[in-house]
């Protein structure tokens, strides 16, 4: 069929090949977190929409889970209002078309957000309007990878003073407080390495220049409305897999716990949690790899993503619909791919091991 | 989106086996004209009150489907993005499209599609509040822009701003509409596409608070388009076109066209008409073809006039679209 589909398509004059992707694509892209411009080929731009997909399936990833942990456990309290609030929340969001969401908080971001001469200023340097969020973007200058190392030095620290602990707890039954020295630790040593190297660090901070902001870094309002929704929205599905894991684990293991003399807290942390994380997490990785194939839905608010870039604007210059539409979906079937390896290797590291 | 993966399922499937049968005999058969046209675009295509699709493009359609089918109404309207509109036509979902398409070296050489001539010579401009104080598009410097994305405007305005060494911002929409709720909201400070599509958005926008800037940075040739490699179906496009064009020339309209089929006596004319010759045997139609074509669809000035002109919501001049010897550019090879 691919024989006769090239010849086919050969015979009516339509390019084929992949050489498009070394030419010049012409157009520019609103955002990108790599340099590029009009000049770029089209395989940057390949490289632009895969990146802007992996950010703000990133940011979605990470805050849905932190969100529908919290909501399903929110659900399952015993406090009357939480758990009716968490209850709404599911069902509102779950309920609702995802593409619907985007398009409702993007234009509500729009409307409630003044023009650019009339910015909000959130502390120091941080300006909000409808051109989006800006703040001020970090510079390192010379001297600031010491900082970085001393950083990893300090977490190194941390983790073998909690081993530290560990063994001296299952030696004597002593429990040592690490927690607040842990802190000192983390910040105290970057910060006297930073001091100590001159300020490697500056900041260029937005400044209004004619229409806009310039200068800093900004996040669009389609990068915010997006990664807004898809995380509230995939929040609610981690969340009745966190309370549907949490339910799961049997009544027995709380009422021993509890006979254990351990208070609410220790006994969802030490012995709840860990088991219902063993029966959450394979639907929690099935919605983490949703958020990478939501993030498609962007082409609606002009969020620059895979699909919005490659298959949109790059088929439409070059015509060349089924190279790209290939290349697109192995783009994301890659990404779906690797997502569920690793969350599989976790998986595998948490399940019960067989008796 | 769907439907450009459908689209696009349908290209490898239909592409992979041979549909190249003559466009003609095909929409003979059928006894309808598949037409892709805009999803809603003020003036070229837009649902009326009366559930019918009417508007510039649609009467190019029209006027095929006149030609070829003897009732202009034989019409089957394809909504189509710009992102569908070639893969659509490449794989024979439609007949020929008349979409506002811009006539390019790209577009012409290496979709395995023709262009069957212009219906509508455009050039792409700038839509800004009056409020923003701007008068030329060279104090543009720095500004933020909505628009349509699958366009050739996009590499203009990436062009434009190169060649003047200004800064810009684009935000690329999937629809027209978000890309007037958008620019509504503020997010950008100006719309830029074809003026035609300037004029198009007004009729919904607030008109004491925008304008038109009076630079036009391109050329948009605008046309209708057909799958390369049926030239008998290229042809038939192209001269109903010419026909529409050369009507107006002529001064034959949709009123007088019957009386002039009778009493006239000039021979251009006639042969036009169907009356003398065999204008339309040569392009394998009835005679009556080209007189189908303007008592059913009207002249190109009836038809601008109806859909375009000043006396519409869109109120566009004909400018270089008057025909030649009024001045515009618009000019039919002879009916010979």
């Amino acid at each position: 069929m691919f024989t006769n589909l090239y010849i086919n398509i050969e015979a009516r004059g339509i390019k084929t090949g992949f050489s498009f992707l070394n030419e010049r694509a012409g157009f520019d892209i609103s955002e990108s977190p790599i340099a590029y411009n009009a000049n770029s080929s089209f395989l940057d731009s390949f490289i632009v929409g895969i990146a802007n997909t992996l950010y703000v399936s990133i940011f979605g990833i990470v805050f849905s889970t932190i969100l529908g942990v919290i909501i399903g456990i929110a659900r399952l309290s015993k406090i009357f209002l939480v758990s009716k609030l968490a209850s709404t929340y599911i069902e509102v969001f779950r309920n609702t078309p995802l593409l619907l969401q985007i398009l409702f908080w993007y234009n509500v971001v729009l409307v409630a957000l003044p023009n650019p001469k009339q910015s909000i200023q959130l502390g120091a340097d941080m300006i909000l309007n409808n051109r989006g969020f800006s703040v001020p973007r970090p510079i390192m200058e010379e001297g600031f990878s010491f900082v970085i190392i001393a950083f990893f030095a300090s977490i190194a620290l941390v983790v073998y003073l909690s081993k530290v602990a560990k063994r001296k707890f299952e030696k004597t039954g002593v429990n040592t407080f690490l927690l607040p020295w842990n802190i000192l630790i983390l910040f105290s040593i970057p910060l006297l390495v930073y001091v100590i190297a001159g300020n490697p660090l500056s900041f260029d901070d937005p400044v209004l220049q004619g229409f806009n902001y310039k200068g800093g870094m900004t996040y669009t309002p389609e990068f915010l409305a997006l990664a807004f929704s898809l995380s509230i929205y995939t929040a609610t599905f981690t969340a009745e897999a966190v309370r549907s894991g949490i339910e799961a684990v049997d009544i027995g293991q709380k009422e021993a716990s509890s006979d254990l003399g351990l208070s609410a807290y220790q006994s969802l942390k030490l012995v709840i949690l860990p088991q219902a994380i063993r029966i959450a997490l394979p639907p929690i990785i099935s919605q983490c790899l949703n958020v990478v194939k939501n993030s498609s839905l962007a082409a609606a608010v002009g969020y620059p993503e895979l699909v919005t870039i490659f298959s949109g604007t790059a088929l439409n210059q070059t015509g060349q619909a089924i190279e790209i539409i290939l290349m697109t979906m192995s783009v994301y079937l890659c990404i779906s791919l690797i997502i569920s390896l690793v969350l599989n290797y976790v998986n595998k590291k948490l399940e019960i091991k067989g008796r | 989106m769907k439907k450009i993966l459908k689209l696009s399922l349908i290209a490898i499937a239909v592409i992979g086996m041979n549909v190249n049968a003559g466009t003609f005999e095909k929409v003979k058969k059928e006894g309808v004209l598949h037409c892709g046209m805009s999803t809603g675009f003020a003036g070229f295509a837009e649902m009326g009150d009366d559930k019918v699709w009417k508007g510039f493009d649609i009467d190019m359609c029209r006027a095929v489907a006149a030609a070829v089918l003897g009732d202009a109404n034989k019409l089957n309207n394809h909504s189509l993005t710009s992102k569908e509109r070639f893969i659509a036509l490449q794989t024979g979902e439609i007949d020929m499209l008349a979409r506002s398409t811009t006539w390019t070296y790209s577009r012409d050489t290496s979709l395995g599609l023709n262009f069957a001539g212009v219906n509508y010579y455009d050039g792409q401009g700038f839509l800004v509040a009056k409020s923003l104080g701007v008068k030329d598009a060279r104090e543009l410097d720095g500004a933020t822009f909505c628009l349509q994305t699958g366009n050739t405007t996009e590499l203009n305005l990436a062009d434009y701003f190169l060649q003047h060494n200004m800064e810009y911002k684009s935000v690329s929409y999937d629809t027209d509409a978000q890309v007037i709720a958008g620019f509504k909201a503020g997010r950008c400070d100006a719309i830029t596409t074809d003026q035609s599509g300037l004029y198009s958005k007004l009729t919904v926008l607030d008109k004491s608070k925008y304008i038109v800037l009076p630079n036009i940075i391109s050329k948009e040739p605008l046309g209708p388009v057909v799958r390369q490699g049926d030239d008998r179906w290229f042809n038939i496009v192209k001269w109903s076109l010419n026909a529409m064009i050369t009507a107006e020339e002529l001064g034959i309209t949709s009123k007088n066209a019957a009386d002039l089929a009778k009493n006239s006596n000039n021979p251009e004319i006639q042969r036009l008409l169907g009356v003398n010759g065999n204008l339309g045997e040569m392009l394998g139609l009835d005679a009556k073809w080209a007189y189908n074509i303007i008592t059913q669809v009207g002249n190109y000035s009836e038809s601008f006039e109806k859909h375009l002109g000043v006396n519409t919501p869109l109120d566009i001049k004909r400018g270089i679209n008057a025909l030649w010897t009024n001045g515009g550019i618009l000019y039919s090879p002879p009916f010979r």
